[in-house]
């Protein structure tokens, strides 16, 4: 494949942003038209995203579609993208979830204009992030696609409830606890609290490298004294780690993503979380080998943590939104398990999880939107038999089930399996226990949520249910088809990350 | 047979066959509506399959070549060749194990459709498109030529149980049953999983060929091989039902009837017995592990005979005899000779399938699971005589194909002196033909109970299905006792007669006791006092099962949950509460008027002017 | 002139600007206070450009001057919105941003 004539990464990057400024300016009091708008940028991004994912050449591997201009000469500032098998991967991903996203919220109608477009330009931000190689744009792009969230869980959220208890019970009160201000204030501070310390990281390397870029591929090309390396690498590691909902720093995940509007929740836990995981794999790892050897104990016993807790967390919940939060917290253990192993599966197996859960978990949100905009109730244990009413969006749903708990034939394994085989092979071999726990947990918790909801007897409090219709079907057959695509040709996927993990491993691993 | 088509083509096409009716019914969905066109639908393709899988075995018979390494795909990718394969693996085990699960499956769809006539149009179509899957993730278990893919196809047959168990998903009992059949079989593969990643890591493939080459070439890294071998037969404890975890299978009877023949005869619970079979040049190599395993079998055995012993209902009461089985089917393997109970299950597979289908009918004639409230089907619906040849069958009486295979089992496992097991499984064999004719007395000879509903109808797909599979039953075991000429147990002269002692004590047992009544059963339980408690409790597994879920995993789960809300994010908010009050109690100073601030600006720059003058000097 | 003269008128027009934004009540004489403070630095911005024969002063003083012209436009908006809404400009009444 010869050289692409037309800037491909900036225009996935930047569809959706026009998008956004075409719906500000031309679609006032037109929902129909703002949708539109909105499904035709997408779309574009889609569409090119498949087509980079087809013609990526994965023998050339490394960083493709290079596109560069510079911004801040004198300070090293340019405007720098490219994909490698990992970005590519992750482009992917992005695109499928906005795609699916925008008819998800096809029903929002207060203020569908700012909704989508907020939506729209916080989806550049996440493209932004997995293709810049400039790392000052690459932290632009990162607060463009963290700062959005704030608007739109805080006008278009819902709140839930949680009743302040326990020995802190007083402050509860006082921070307001359930409301959706409440999620959207503490998601939005978290975030930024990590992201300060991101950004300290990036100039700490900038600093030190003295090349005067911020040049991915520059700074990775310069070494870093070990003092420095571990500093930083456990900024990285916070202020993605953050995103990426580590323990004991992800009670924002569960507030936000159950307070979120449908597409918000499934974009945030489906793309943004892997901005974190992305981040701390690809700065982390990328810049700092030694550091990320070094703390590899760290990330991967608090990744552990995160997998068993998060699936008794989630087991615990009677909400069913704070369930799906609360699995992703679980999963995400599993992403950075898989990267702590540092071994070629675990970390492919990082990375394909990150797609599989982005996935599934986007529509797991979506199928929760549904239900509840169909029941008007979250409260699992309120529902009933739902199956019967809507046999489509349970049959989705137990897709969805199957996958978060690792169940052949669908993406969800297929990460699994490659975390686990990892875990093994790692220098901490008994990292494969939580791991392998975590998933008999999450057969517990998603098989028992889907025996309440879909399953038994019709609910007395429920009539008149409809199955998912027009639109919604959209969403739902997309992610569906892709969790059983990708779990059953998982080539397609770790053919191009294998690609970009392993001269990342060789770069670790030389003493 | 035109020209060449290889074994694994033909193999290809057995697998192929039952996906793409599970592919049409899955997603044409006026298809699925329709109940005849989706049963007809997956009733030929899994015809074509029997056809193909029977060429199959004929082919090689033929050929009588040996086994070539199993034909491979690339599944995953790595950077030095690829990290799993999957494929297909034509030996004589995968090509029987075809021949039975296409057969069993055909003749349960066909049995099915008959059965399940009064079902709503559109969930028949959801039937046989999960019947479909589910033949198909047996066969691709049966051909794995790997680890991986075995146990991929292994989770995939877990699934399709649990979907057919909780077919009647509207039933509370069934969604339960459900539910819990995934669950225990699942912590099995916990271990199975387990297994075969750390195999991979010591070993680095997951491929049956190279690992068997290895073992026989004395690579293999055996001091690791225990722990592995015996999580990898975690996985198959789990799914073939061994004690602890049979706590699935009875419960497992809240699914269609048909479903059970399925599960109990070809597809689930047989396919730890095949990973034990398929594996077992690895588990040779671990005696312990193989002396657990014999253990396991044989106390499974007894155990569920003794449970099927005091059961009224009559799929259960096949359950737990399904459950005995296989533990002698484990036990065999345990005493290093699986190939007996390989045959063991074979023959079981007919039969099993011949009485839950049989049973089917017995419960559609009336209305009932209690053995108690049957009786006097003798005269109707004949499938009282296919049944009983069964039930003999199972009982282990001459000529019938359960004699020679038992006999093969417990001759071997006398040969390596497993004394324990062997009395168990004597035991088992003496109750087993004590319990499957208390069913027989009680729902065939006894006197008719209450009134029934006008005359019983049985279709005649549902008796037809049943004598064939008599027929077939009988063929077995005429074949074996008087075709292949002497019977090759080797076991000691005395065993067979102590076999047919045994099943015929049983027997007379239970004629004096429930056709006779020449002894009251209440007697006898009162003489067996604690063992009868305990058996009619099921030994209280069931019930630490549930304790152990509800006491301690949601136990643990809502702790866990209080702890994350309450404490860890409390930590979080009584920082934020602090910094509230804290800009509360600051507010003060903002008092709203320009010329306070400006105030704050001169001085302190006034400061600033200060304290640099002083520095600088 | 020595620099210094020049820095002192600065100095005095700063202190006279200063006192009249701390002690004014009126928004109108709050601003003017401002203005006169502003001007101070641009005497100084002046006097270093003549002093140093450099020319960014000079320039400097130019935006600045367009700068504060805008600056006051603005302020006396504001302040004629203040007394349209509270019919007063007062800066004792005005505390609107009182925490």
């Amino acid at each position: 494949m010869g050289v692409i004539p037309f800037p491909v990464l900036s225009i996935i990057t930047w569809a959706p942003f026009v998008g956004a400024v075409l719906i500000m300016f031309l679609a006032r009091h037109r929902p129909l038209a703002v949708r539109l708008i909105a499904l035709v940028t997408t779309a574009i991004s889609v569409v090119l995203s498949v087509f980079i994912f087809v013609v990526y050449n994965r023998e050339a591997a490394g960083f493709q579609f290079h596109e560069k201009y510079p911004l801040v000469p004198p300070l090293g500032i340019a405007y720098e993208v490219a994909v490698d098998g990992m970005s590519l991967l992750m482009v992917l991903l992005t695109s499928i979830i906005i795609f699916a996203g925008v008819f998800a919220s096809w029903t929002v109608t207060t203020r569908s204009q700012e909704f989508y477009a907020l939506l729209l330009a916080l989806v550049t931000g996440v493209y932004g992030v997995f293709v810049s190689l400039d790392l000052f744009v690459f932290f632009l792009f990162y607060e463009l696609a963290v700062l959005p969230m704030y608007l739109l869980i805080g006008i278009w959220g819902s709140s839930g409830q949680v009743r302040p208890r326990g020995i802190f019970g007083w402050a509860f009160r006082e921070t307001g606890v359930g409301s959706k201000e409440y999620a959207a204030m503490k998601l939005t501070l978290y975030l930024l609290f990590g992201s300060a310390f991101i950004l300290v990281g990036i100039f700490a390397l900038y600093v030190s490298a003295g090349t005067g870029s911020f040049s991915f591929l520059e700074l990775e090309a310069s070494s870093f004294p070990p003092r420095l390396q571990f500093w930083v690498f456990l900024a990285f590691y916070v202020g993605f780690g953050i995103l990426a909902g580590i323990w004991p720093l992800h009670t924002w995940s569960p507030d936000g993503h159950a307070s979120a509007p449908t597409a918000v929740s499934m974009l945030h836990a489906g793309v943004l979380m892997k901005l974190g995981a992305y981040g701390v794999v690809r700065l982390g790892m990328g810049l700092l080998p030694d550091a990320a050897v070094e703390l590899a104990w760290l990330v991967g016993g608090v990744a552990c943590i995160n997998v068993v807790y998060g699936a008794l967390s989630a087991m615990a919940q009677t909400d069913l939104k704070y369930v799906i939060a609360y699995s992703s917290v679980s999963h995400m253990g599993l992403v950075m398990l898989g990267a702590a192993t540092l071994t070629e599966a675990g970390l492919n197996g990082a990375v394909f999880q990150m797609f599989a859960h982005g996935v599934m978990t986007g529509l797991f949100f979506a199928l929760v939107g549904l239900v509840y905009e169909k029941s008007h109730s979250r409260e699992i244990f309120k529902m009933g038999g739902f199956g019967r009413s809507m046999p489509g969006i349970a049959t989705a749903f137990t897709v969805g089930g199957l996958s978060s708990l690792g169940l052949p034939a669908t993406a969800g394994f297929v990460a699994e399996i490659l975390t686990f085989m990892g875990a093994w092979q790692s220098t901490h071999p008994w990292w494969l226990v939580p791991a392998i726990a975590g998933t008999f947990l999450t057969a517990v918790y998603v098989l028992r949520v889907t025996k309440q909801i879909f399953w038994g007897p019709p609910s007395p409090h429920f009539d008149h249910l409809v199955d998912a219709r027009g639109p919604e079907w959209v969403a739902l057959v997309l992610l569906t088809a892709v969790i059983v695509l990708f779990g059953m040709v998982p080539a397609l996927a770790i053919g191009p990350v294998d690609t970009a993990t392993v001269p990342l491993l060789i770069r670790l691993m030389k003493p | 047979m035109t020209a060449r088509v290889g074994a694994d083509d033909l193999a290809l096409l057995v697998l192929g066959l039952p996906f793409a009716s599970f592919l049409l019914l899955a997603l044409v969905r006026p298809l699925r509506r329709s109940a005849p066109a989706a049963a007809v639908v997956s009733i030929v393709a899994m015809a074509l399959a029997f056809v193909a899988a029977f060429l199959t075995l004929q082919g090689s018979v033929r050929r009588g070549a040996a086994v070539s390494p199993s034909t491979t795909w690339s599944w995953i990718p790595a950077d030095g060749g690829p990290m799993a394969t999957v494929g297909v693996m034509v030996d004589e085990l995968s090509m029987w194990m075809l021949l039975l699960v296409t057969l069993v499956s055909l003749l349960v769809q066909v049995y099915s459709w008959a059965y399940l006539a009064d079902e709503p149009r559109s969930s028949l179509g959801r039937y046989y498109a999960y019947h479909s899957l589910f033949a198909f993730s047996m066969l691709g278990l049966v051909l794995s030529p790997t680890f991986l893919q075995m146990f991929i196809f292994w989770e995939l047959v877990g699934l399709c149980s649990y979907l057919l168990i909780g077919f009647w998903y509207d039933r509370p009992a069934a969604a339960r049953a459900a539910v819990k059949a995934f669950w225990i079989t699942k912590l099995g593969d916990l271990g199975f999983v387990a297994g075969i990643v750390m195999l991979w890591s010591v070993t680095g493939t997951f491929d049956f060929w190279t690992l068997f080459t290895m073992g026989s070439m004395g690579t293999l890294p055996v001091e690791a091989l225990p722990p592995i071998m015996f999580l990898i037969y975690l996985g198959a404890v789990g799914k073939s039902a061994q004690f602890p975890l049979h706590v699935w299978l009875p419960d497992a009877m809240e699914g269609p009837t048909p479903v059970s023949a399925l599960i109990h005869a070809a597809t689930m619970v047989t396919a730890g017995v095949f990973l034990v079979t398929r594996a077992f040049p690895l588990f040779r190599l671990t005696p312990d592990v193989l002396t657990l395993m014999a253990w396991v079998g044989a106390c499974t055995a007894l155990l569920a005979a003794s449970m099927a012993c005091v059961e009224a209902d009559i799929k259960r009461v096949l359950a737990y005899s399904t459950i005995s089985q296989l533990g002698y089917m484990m036990t065999a393997a345990g005493a290093g000779s699986p190939e007996a109970g390989f045959l063991h299950l074979l023959a079981h597979g007919v039969f099993k399938a011949l009485l839950f289908l049989g049973a089917g009918i017995v419960i559609h004639v009336f209305h009932t699971n209690d053995v108690f409230r049957m009786g006097g089907l003798r005269r109707q619906a004949g499938v009282w005589l296919p049944f009983l040849i069964a039930t003999l069958a199972l009982a282990g009486v001459w000529p019938l194909p359960g004699f020679f295979t038992k006999e093969a089992i417990l001759a071997d496992v006398l040969e390596v002196r497993r004394w324990g097991p062997f009395v168990l499984l004597a035991v088992t064999a003496f109750l087993t033909a004590f319990y499957m004719f208390r069913v027989v007395f009680l729902a065939f000879f006894a006197r008719p109970h209450g009134r029934r509903h006008g005359e019983p109808h049985v279709p005649l797909a549902m008796s037809a299905v049943c004598w064939l599979l008599g027929a077939l039953t009988l063929a077995l075991g005429l074949q074996q006792a008087f075709l292949s000429g002497h019977h090759e147990a080797g076991g000691p002269r005395w065993l067979p007669w102590l076999s047919l002692t045994l099943a015929g004590a049983g027997i007379a047992l239970a004629w004096a006791m429930y056709h006779r009544g020449a002894i009251a059963p209440a007697r006898v339980a009162a003489l067996l006092g604690p063992i009868d408690w305990m058996a009619r409790r099921r030994y209280g597994l069931d019930a630490l099962f549930a304790g152990l879920y509800r006491g301690l995993l949601l136990a643990l789960a809502r702790l866990i949950g209080w702890i994350d809300r309450y404490l860890v994010d409390g930590v979080l908010n009584v920082l934020s509460a602090w910094t509230l009050r804290a800009g509360d109690r600051l507010r003060g100073l903002q008092t709203g008027q320009p010329q306070d601030y400006v105030y704050g600006v001169a001085f302190g720059a006034l400061l600033l002017f200060v304290l640099a003058h002083w520095r600088l000097r | 002139m020595p620099l210094g003269a020049y820095l002192t008128l600065a100095a005095l027009v700063f202190a006279i600007g200063l006192f009249g934004v701390l002690t004014r009540r009126n928004a109108v004489g709050i601003l003017l206070g401002i203005e006169l403070m502003l001007n101070a630095v641009n005497i100084n911005l002046v006097a270093f450009a003549r002093f140093h024969a450099d020319l960014a002063g000079i320039l400097f003083t130019l935006f600045t001057i367009s700068i504060t012209v805008a600056e006051v436009a603005v302020g006396l908006a504001i302040v004629i919105v203040i007394f349209r809404v509270r019919r007063t400009v007062e800066a004792d009444h005005l505390d609107l941003l009182r925490g």
